[in-house]
């Protein structure tokens, strides 16, 4: 047993669920800044990003040194090449709720308005995305994974249906042009987070299964499309 | 160029003790097959036993079919016969000492009977130039002993050597632990070029060295074939837990 590199293993583990928990709070602190119009919440995600940043650095750095040092191989090379993609999206979602606070900031300064968008029920499904896109990478469950991949497509029709009212709103009422399109962009920033939670799904369902699910192309695991030369001599 | 060879329900004995169980595998010509596993495992033996190098240990014995092309190893055919056509580099390097570095890749030739000087030296130069070797010493091919080269170099001559003969298969049994890693490099860059012209088997403890030069590779364990497959699918996603196992370490 390679006592050191499974260390290493655990070590890059801990520090992605880490960032893990502070993307999915700067998410939720954000929702919750658009729905309270609380400005507070908004500095607080702001500053979050920092610790972020940081977290992504150094996962990619300890990554980086045990692709180099150990050489991982299967399950492990594919766990850390794994990691590092969860890496670049969590801190992406941090990136989108920095957006968001500045959409609220934007907004707050604004008179409030009656807007047809549902943006609480949105984040509600966006927040269990990403929560359990991360369960599925704490557990290492590619079903849990495969679930997050289905519930992207709700997220997508309420981003389209926001859209579409929140333009309307816009031609009916040009008073609230400027609010309207803050929670246009609100929505649009959720519906990224979702992506970057499919992302999150699809790299676990990659390291667990050994199968890339991305573009919605199903795929056998690598190598197995074609019958391996033992199987081919054994059916001779 | 090089042969196929196929191997069928192959088990091998010391004494009373069954070194290998059932191994069937087919081996692509012109390609590298690389066979891991841990000290022990069978793969030293299983090499031996495709030139017969196996019967030189006493009590060893083997059953099966093993055919190097479409000549069978075991029917009719002499180890001397087999061995023309197939290649074999140690571990460590193992030059004829006091001979000079053209009477070493001649060696096979002469002992076949080989008198024609002009041929004889184009295939020791042809040889050294397969091998890596000449740009280095065509200047004291017949000055220079096989002791006197480095171990990098050795190793390179007995591959010379070993293609003289003009062989099919190449069989290296861990032909890079004894080397540092510029003569591992240029070694298995060797390989790599000599896979156009040779079936080549690497017996390797070094995995990573398997994933370069090999596009097959086998794993053994406890004298049994555990899984063969493409180089990328054993070492990205193993089918078998065993290797798996074997491979990222958590071994014992």
């Amino acid at each position: 047993m390679r006592t050191r590199f499974q260390q290493g293993l655990d070590e890059l583990r801990q520090k992605l669920l880490r960032m893990g928990g502070l993307a999915e709070q700067a998410v939720d602190r954000a929702c919750q800044a658009y729905l309270d119009r609380d400005l507070s919440r908004c500095q607080m995600v702001l500053e979050g990003e920092t610790q972020i940043n940081i977290s992504e650095r150094e996962i990619d750095e300890l990554a980086f040194d045990m692709l180099a040092m150990q050489q991982p191989m299967a399950v492990d090379l594919r766990f850390i090449l794994a990691v590092t993609k969860i890496n670049a999206d969590l801190e992406r979602v941090g990136d989108q709720a920095v957006n968001i606070a500045e959409r609220v900031m934007d907004m707050v300064s604004l008179p409030a308005v009656d807007l047809p968008v549902d943006i609480a029920r949105m984040s509600a499904a966006v927040s269990a995305m990403v929560r359990r896109s991360l369960e599925s990478f704490i557990e290492a469950k590619a079903e849990l994974a495969q679930a997050v991949l289905e519930m992207d497509n709700v997220v997508d029709r309420m981003r389209d249906e926001a859209f579409i009212m929140l333009v309307k709103a816009m031609n009916e009422r040009p008073e609230v042009t400027r609010q309207a399109l803050d929670a246009l962009l609100v929505a649009r920033n959720l519906e990224r987070v979702a992506d970057h939670a499919t992302n999150i799904a699809e790299d676990v369902i990659f390291w667990v299964r050994g199968a890339d699910v991305r573009h919605n192309a199903p795929q056998e695991p690598n190598g197995q499309q074609q019958p391996s030369p033992q199987a081919a001599s054994e059916t001779r | 160029m090089g042969v196929g060879i196929q191997v069928e329900n192959v088990n091998a004995w010391y004494g009373k003790s069954q070194a290998l169980h059932d191994i069937n595998l087919k081996v692509e010509a012109n390609h590298a097959t690389a066979l891991i596993g841990p000290s022990g495992c069978g793969k030293s033996t299983f090499i031996r036993c495709l030139n017969r190098m196996h019967e030189t240990t006493p009590e060893a014995r083997v059953e099966g079919k093993v055919k190097i092309g479409e000549l069978d190893a075991y029917d009719g055919t002499s180890p001397t016969q087999l061995r023309r056509r197939i290649g074999m580099v140690f571990q460590k390097p193992n030059p004829f000492p006091t001979m000079s570095i053209y009477d070493n890749v001649a060696a096979g030739l002469k002992l076949n009977g080989y008198r024609d000087k002009k041929h004889l030296d184009e295939i020791v130069e042809r040889s050294l130039k397969s091998s890596a070797l000449w740009e280095e010493v065509k200047d004291s091919v017949h000055k220079k002993s096989g002791a006197s080269l480095s171990g990098g170099q050795q190793q390179r001559l007995c591959i010379a050597r070993a293609l003289a003969v003009e062989p099919e298969v190449l069989l290296m049994d861990e032909p890079c632990s004894a080397l540092d890693p510029i003569s591992t490099g240029k070694i298995e860059e060797l390989i790599f070029e000599l896979k156009a012209q040779y079936t080549i088997v690497i017996v390797t403890h070094n995995m990573q060295q398997a994933a370069r030069v090999a596009e097959y590779t086998g794993f053994f364990l406890l004298g049994r074939l555990i899984e063969y497959d493409k180089t990328e699918k054993i070492f990205t996603n193993p089918s078998d837990k065993r290797t798996e196992d074997y491979i990222t370490g958590r071994f014992g």
